[in-house]
């Protein structure tokens, strides 16, 4: 199972990365847990200098922006395989 | 041979930049010929001189602010936070507090990700000082505020607004260094473990920079269009209604206070540069001094209370005060050196 967390100190940008995140896990069908985490002391612990960020397993997949639909799709499904 | 034929394509964006041209040159003539055979408005009346400094300001402004958003897009896409701290980190004192003013206004930023910014400089062991320096330059010069500067007072005030506002961010974070202020971080900020793992981001081509300043224009003039109309309808009505001069008794140059009282006005105001700066068009139109108009200007984009408070997570309200202190001193110092030196 994937673990997907959106990193962000609750912007307006990071509102909307994390709707998105969830449309796209649910279109695709993905196995996967999305957590939003708001506290910035756990943001820093993946040494994230822009929010909102997106981790896939623990691994940082993207900062300082929100991606187009077609775009995150394709991050989770390229990040979707065991690690 | 098909993939490569599509990816030496030239973005068919950049066409656009010759009907860019043409319309800002015939600006002139399209806004008078609005005005005086369109609307068939009689020369020189107070009505009149307000419709046509609105009819020619907003699409001149609005032409300047998609072409500069989007180069500044563009450019934006070679710098990240990542890189910057990269550069900083092991620079003298003086080199570091320069670059950080200068990478302040190439780095994007949002005042959203400050917290982290600032985390992320202080723990790869950036001077607290040089730090803020950067914090100080990032929102105060933007490319909305060099926008309408250009376009509403030229060139001249606009080289005087970087330079004077690199000058503040530079001095101030040398002065913040200086105190020696570390005590007044938060206690976790310097405990705080930070996992330091590559993050994984492909480097963007070409095509992909040039979606990027597609969508920064979408973005920035979707969230300020609003705020310029606004602006520019004030300045516009005030144009034409107010007579010259009208402001020269209050806030001149004869006055001490006047700076002084435009900072202590400015520094609560919470608006962008696109909202003020119409608003200080107007102040000089009106006899405000070019000092004293700097000041506001850099007091309201620089200083502004709410971004702040943002900080107040990991700093202590007694660095807070002397920040804004600090900052206030130095664009104080900037409205009265034109004011009294500059202008004589």
């Amino acid at each position: 199972m994937m673990n997907i967390k959106v990193l962000g100190t609750g912007c307006a940008r990071c509102k909307s990365l994390e709707k998105l995140t969830v449309k796209a896990v649910e279109e695709l069908n993905l196995d996967a847990t999305v957590e939003k985490v708001e506290d910035i002391q756990k943001i820093m612990e993946f040494a994230v200098m822009r929010t909102p960020a997106l981790v896939i397993n623990e691994k940082v997949v993207l900062s300082g922006q929100v991606p187009k639909m077609t775009e995150l799709k394709s991050l989770l499904i390229l990040n979707s395989g065991a690690d | 041979m098909q993939i490569k034929a599509i990816k030496y394509r030239l973005p068919a964006v950049l066409l656009l930049a010759p009907a860019w041209i043409l319309l800002f040159m015939y600006l002139h003539r399209a806004a008078d010929f609005t005005v005086f055979r369109l609307f068939r408005l009689e020369p020189g009346t107070h009505l009149t001189e307000t419709i046509r400094f609105f009819v020619y300001e907003v699409p001149k402004v609005f032409l300047l602010l998609v072409l500069i958003i989007f180069v500044v897009g563009i450019v934006r896409t070679y710098f990240s936070p990542e890189k910057t701290r990269k550069v900083l980190e092991g620079k003298s004192l003086f080199t570091g507090h320069v670059l950080a003013a200068l990478l302040g206004i190439v780095t994007p930023f949002c005042s959203c990700s400050a917290i982290p910014l600032f985390l992320g400089f202080v723990e790869a062991g950036i001077p607290l000082g040089v730090t803020f320096s950067f914090l100080i330059a990032a929102p105060m010069i933007n490319e909305v505020a060099l926008v309408l500067l250009l376009g509403m007072f030229g060139w001249k005030v606009a080289l005087i607004y970087v330079v004077t506002g690199l000058s503040v961010a530079i001095l101030a974070g040398f002065i913040l260094q200086k105190l020696n202020l570390t005590r007044y971080v938060a206690d976790w900020v310097y405990r705080a473990e930070v996992r330091h793992m590559p993050i994984e981001e492909t480097k963007p081509d070409f095509r992909q920079r040039v979606r990027t300043g597609m969508a920064a224009v979408q973005e920035i003039v979707g969230k300020i269009w609003i705020f310029i109309l606004i602006g520019i309808g004030v300045g516009a009505a005030a144009h034409g209604f107010v007579p010259d001069e009208f402001l020269a008794g209050a806030l001149g140059s004869q006055h001490w206070y006047s700076v002084p009282l435009a900072i202590l006005v400015g520094v609560p105001l919470y608006s962008n540069a696109a909202g003020v700066i119409p608003i200080v068009s107007v102040l000089i139109e009106k006899g405000v001094t070019l000092g004293t108009a700097l000041a506001f200007m850099m007091s309201v984009i620089g200083l502004s209370l709410p971004e702040i408070i943002i900080l107040k997570k990991v700093l202590k309200w007694q660095l807070i005060g002397i920040f804004i202190g600090v900052v206030a001193a130095g664009i104080l110092l900037v409205g009265l050196l034109f004011n009294y030196v500059l202008f004589i």
